[in-house]
């Protein structure tokens, strides 16, 4: 298990985390999301031990290894930008931190070997073992950076925005494959990430971030469905936040007569399996962002519709 | 149908600036390096030959790479520790690092040279207690090495700093990660990324060790076979108007700024490929 008690850290007069808690279930697949700014990052490098906590403790199954850098807390690091070592082969990037080991603690060179051949099985790069980091792609970059971290058998994988510099269908790929790889290894992990979309669909439990806060932690079905604060709301998932403190997500929104919001459309659009209709409310402009259903006749652009609302959460902050 | 080329229209300018440019290099540097080498052949290969092969002018060539030899790997370790710093950490004062770092570069040689003379010269703040203890720095070599080190030292810094900071410290961080300490990862991590930089950095730091006059002619006290580096030499012979003597001299001097550049070139060329092959 590990447990992230009160930790606060400043970069000068910057304060990038105000007193953290948090606690991981071994297995468990965790989501840092949160806007740029937020101390996501910094709070999975002070996890790792790269870098430190001026105030607060880290605890690994029960040991307190807040002060222990990172080479001595077996963990696994996977970078934004890979930090692959590109003077050297992608069997030996993968091999890197078996070799360095003390001799006493160092498998012997064959068995070094077989494991960097196995590892390169398991993320799928088999007979690319002899190529050099720059005549890979993105993707592949990628999954040799994890085989990397994997190789010195981690007890905790941490992932610095791991798709971040990839193309959208390389990262919806390498996301799923990631999702089957954590099942199958069942290996604790962290990874941070400002993509919603990639925090709900991979994560067992989402931890929301903000001004080095933690807003919510709970399931994708929790921080959508119920958000604990509006910046939650807005960030987690599409919200249309209107003038009294109200936030209803796009298809929450029905065109009902019973409703009472009137709303000018100015514009209608097919988004994916429904139709996408923008307007404004005619109360003050704000504008608001409803989905009808693909198999309902959409309003035509110029009308004024009633809505209602099926679901809606009020907070008194409306935050942002 | 004519299509409207933004080039053509540039195309005298472009001429004019490259005839320009060739006609000053052609004028500045070209012209001054072939009467180097022509003075120093006029009179016959044999003329050259014993001129290089004098005693003093050996003496001056032996002191010259002595010097070269023990200032280049100083500045070598002093260039790669104060990039590493501060590239890798951050710690107050180091911007001040950073301008102390050029001071050098900033103040005149001469200037340089006198700082010595002050510091260790005979009427200087430490002189009398060093010639108490019998040692000799100004008008010694001593004296030479410590103001050729002062004068060289921010090329191979000023060479990796740059770099280093482009290439951040993920790579480091990652071997750290790895379970690497702080000397594997030095030697298996930043040395390789750092290697054609550092050698481009060495080569400058050589080529301005060897040629380095102002300063080191402040601290040397001119003594012929003992405390002549091969600039030195050049002066000496030439204001006795032994001008193949002087000249033969220069031209090997000249010919290391030729290797250096050819070196140079080579190295640019290692490291575009290097650096292409990046990310």
């Amino acid at each position: 298990m590990i447990r992230v008690e009160n930790i606060t850290k400043r970069f000068g007069n910057y304060p990038a985390l105000h007193g953290i808690d948090l606690e991981i279930q071994p297995g468990e697949f965790i989501a840092l999301l949160g806007p740029s700014g937020s101390g996501k990052t910094t709070l999975l490098r002070i996890i790792a031990g790269l870098e430190f906590q001026d105030e607060g403790h880290v605890h690994f199954n029960g040991d307190d290894v807040s002060d222990i850098p990172v080479g001595k807390r077996n963990v696994g690091f996977v970078f934004q930008q890979y930090a692959l070592f590109r003077h050297m082969t992608v069997a030996d990037n993968i091999a890197f931190g078996l070799t360095v080991r003390k001799a006493s603690r160092r498998p012997a060179k064959a068995e070094i070997k077989a494991r960097a051949q196995e590892l390169l099985r398991v993320v799928q790069l088999e007979g690319l073992g002899d190529r050099y980091p720059g005549q890979l792609s993105g993707g592949q970059r990628q999954r040799v950076a994890l085989a990397r971290a994997l190789a010195i058998e981690p007890s905790l994988l941490l992932l610095d925005e791991p798709f971040g510099a990839l193309d959208a269908k390389v990262r919806k790929d390498l996301r799923r494959w990631l999702r089957d790889l954590h099942k199958q290894m069942g290996l604790t992990s962290i990874f941070v990430t400002h993509d919603q979309e990639e925090a709900l669909e991979l994560a067992d439990r989402v931890v929301v971030m903000d001004h080095g806060r933690i807003d919510q932690i709970g399931t994708p079905e929790q921080v959508y469905m119920e958000p604990a604060t509006a910046f939650v709301s807005h960030f987690v998932g599409e919200t249309n936040r209107l003038p009294d403190g109200r936030h209803i997500r796009p298809h929450d929104f029905e065109i009902a007569a019973h409703g009472r919001d009137r709303v000018l459309v100015d514009n209608v659009f097919r988004k994916g399996g429904s139709w996408r209709v923008e307007g404004r409310l005619e109360e003050d402009g704000t504008i608001i962002e409803i989905d009808v259903d693909a198999h309902e006749a959409p309003p035509a652009i110029g009308d004024t519709v009633t809505i209602a609302a099926r679901r809606e959460r009020t907070f008194s902050n409306p935050g942002d | 149908m004519k299509r409207h080329n933004p080039g053509t229209e540039s195309r005298t300018a472009q001429v004019l600036l490259i005839g320009l440019a060739l006609a000053f290099l052609a004028f500045f540097l070209m012209l001054p390096l072939i009467a180097v080498f022509s003075e120093a052949l006029k009179q016959g290969l044999g003329l050259f030959l014993s001129a290089v092969s004098n005693p003093d002018a050996l003496s001056a060539i032996r002191l010259t790479l002595i010097i070269a030899a023990i200032s280049v790997p100083l500045n070598m370790v002093f260039g790669v520790a104060a990039s590493w710093a501060i590239t890798k950490f951050s710690f107050p004062g180091k911007n001040l690092l950073l301008t102390l770092i050029d001071l050098p570069f900033s103040v005149s040689p001469v200037v340089s040279g006198l700082i010595f003379v002050l510091l260790f010269g005979a009427q200087g703040l430490l002189g009398p207690w060093l010639s108490a203890q019998g040692v000799k720095i100004i008008f010694a070599v001593p004296g030479i090495i410590l103001a050729t080190v002062f004068i060289t030292f921010p090329f191979v810094a000023r060479e990796l700093i740059p770099l280093m900071m482009e290439q951040g410290k993920d790579d480091e961080e990652a071997a750290l990660s790895l379970g690497a300490n702080g000397w594997q990862t030095f030697w298996h991590v930043t040395l390789p990324n750092i290697r054609w930089g550092l050698l481009y950095g060495v080569l400058l730091c050589n080529a301005r060790a060897m040629g380095e006059f102002g300063a080191v002619s402040v601290v040397s006290g001119h003594i012929r076979g003992e405390t002549n580096t091969m600039p030195l030499h050049v002066e000496i012979l030439y204001n006795e108007y032994d001008f193949v003597g002087a000249f033969a001299v220069a031209s090997l001097l000249a010919a290391l700024a030729l290797v250096t550049l050819v070196l140079k070139t080579v190295l640019e060329w290692r490291f575009d490929l290097h650096s292409g092959a990046r990310h």
